[in-house]
């Protein structure tokens, strides 16, 4: 019994070391705070106007590589990351979703369009392929394009993951394409409580 | 292709993907200090040729647009490890570089800097525990696995400092277990350590990277979901990608500690074949 006593109180902060992991891990997506840089580019948007990551200070951002002829992967990740911020109501304004075509030979014409189908409209973004190709290595995602077909398509290879990043720009979430909306609404959620705190 | 549009691709995929100047240096500096000390204490041909192979393989799978494929492409990263922790550092050890790596050093560096290393009593015991055979093969497969756990090789991926990290280790690690393996003597003991005792090392080293190569190879779901996070830039699938990953870790990768054997049972038999035939009296007060 008296050894017993003596174990308690060593065992009890593992307990609580164990509690505090528990919370850290409660995120749906992975947590990569500070495991990534903070958000940097300089690209065009879908009007044609420059813009950086200044500019969508105050918010929290979705970003993801995709391309506006994909015809499977990207609007269903675009959709559900629609739908993921619609499900937050009156708070949906404080998400922005940057999708940053990689194809600018086919995307720089509909971009603007394309963007526009989606509730809340999405931020597009494009540039030379030295902006992308910038952007790309600095979150260490890749693209590529396959040999055109016989009718001129071709297949981009490229990201699946969505990065989302805090008001300041500070990276702190890797959402892979597995993700349901739900799950992305709940930590969007979270994300917006603790930027308030 | 044309000629010159050939010559200009080869020359853009040896520049560098990310460049380092620490790998450039360290590079740069070995091949220096062995070209120096080759000239002045007379190195073999195929001795260096071994060493230069060794070191070019390290600073290519590093320093060029090869780290690009390594970064996106599991089986790229497996072969750009397999190089990185077994063929070249076994190239280099093989080749017994150390003495001439050695008169490459100036001589005021040997007085101040690696007499006073030797003398450190620290040192000399930290240096003679990873150099324990068995110590230092337990090291050898557990980086292999540390870096494989799915949950660790995510964040190796996406943290440059991590990924730094992880390619310095296995490189550095990978030098000192096949010094281990090659070198004839025991640290601070001038008793052979016994080619057995090796060779036994070797062939544990062996299982458990058949084991780990085997499950990632065979395996019939996406273990390291990095790959298809961050986009795969070879028109290959995710399960064909692991299995050829796998299958790195699992054949060549092993197959380097029987060809290890091999060089140690080849280099027994010369030597106890000499240790028969007596010395010429010349050769003897030489030594």
């Amino acid at each position: 019994m008296s050894r017993l006593k003596f174990l308690i109180p060593c065992l009890l902060p593992l307990l609580t070391l164990g509690c505090s992991g528990e919370a850290s891990n409660s995120w749906n997506g992975h947590d990569i705070t500070g495991v990534m840089p903070d958000l940097e580019f300089e690209l065009t948007n879908q009007d044609g106007d420059r813009v950086t990551a200044e500019d969508y200070r105050g918010k929290i951002k979705l970003m993801f590589f995709g391309y506006t002829s994909c015809q499977h992967v990207c609007p269903v990740a675009l959709s559900k990351l629609a739908e993921a911020t619609r499900a937050l109501g009156e708070q949906a304004d404080q998400v922005e979703i940057l999708f940053v075509a990689v194809d600018p030979k086919r995307d720089k014409p509909v971009l603007d369009e394309y963007v526009s189908h989606f509730k809340p409209e999405l931020v597009g973004l494009t540039g030379t392929q030295e902006e992308l190709k910038e952007v790309a290595k600095r979150y260490r995602v890749a693209f590529s394009y396959e040999k055109p077909r016989k009718d001129g398509f071709y297949i981009v290879n490229h990201s699946g993951a969505v990065f989302a990043f805090g008001p300041e720009g500070k990276s702190r979430l890797l959402i892979d394409d597995q993700a349901k909306a739900s799950s992305i609404t709940a930590d969007l959620r979270r994300l917006l409580e603790q930027s308030k705190g | 292709m044309t000629l010159p549009s050939l010559l200009q691709q080869s020359i853009a995929f040896l520049e560098p993907y990310e460049f380092s100047p620490t790998v450039l240096l360290v590079c740069l500096g070995a091949a220096v200090l062995y070209q120096r000390g080759w000239r002045r204490a007379g190195g073999g041909r195929g001795q260096a040729l071994m060493f230069w192979i060794g070191l070019v393989a390290m600073y290519a799978v590093l320093q060029t647009q090869f780290e690009y494929y390594a970064q996106h492409s599991f089986f790229m990263h497996r072969l750009q490890h397999l190089v990185l922790h077994h063929v070249a550092p076994f190239l280099i050890a093989v080749s017994a570089p150390a003495a001439i790596l050695g008169a490459g050093l100036p001589t005021i560096v040997h007085r101040h800097v690696v007499t006073p290393m030797r003398r450190n009593r620290l040192l000399r015991f930290l240096y003679a525990a990873i150099q324990e055979p068995l110590v230092s093969g337990a090291i050898f497969v557990g980086l292999i696995y540390f870096w494989l756990i799915p949950s660790v090789h995510f964040y190796a991926m996406l943290n440059v400092p991590l990924y730094n990290t992880m390619n310095w280790g296995v490189a550095i690690e990978g030098l000192l277990f096949w010094w281990m393996i090659f070198n004839m003597r025991a640290p601070g003991n001038t008793d052979m350590r016994h080619y057995g005792y090796r060779l036994m090392v070797l062939f544990l080293v062996m299982l458990p990277q058949i084991a780990l190569g085997a499950y990632i190879a065979l395996s019939d779901h996406d273990l390291f979901g990095i790959y298809a996070a961050c986009g795969r830039i070879l028109p290959i699938t995710p399960l064909m990608d692991q299995a050829i990953g796998g299958l790195l870790t699992w054949v060549p990768a092993a197959m380097m500690s029987v060809v290890g054997g091999l060089v140690l049972v080849y280099r027994w038999n010369t030597q106890s074949r000499g240790a028969e035939t007596p010395l010429p009296p010349t050769l003897r007060c030489a030594r």
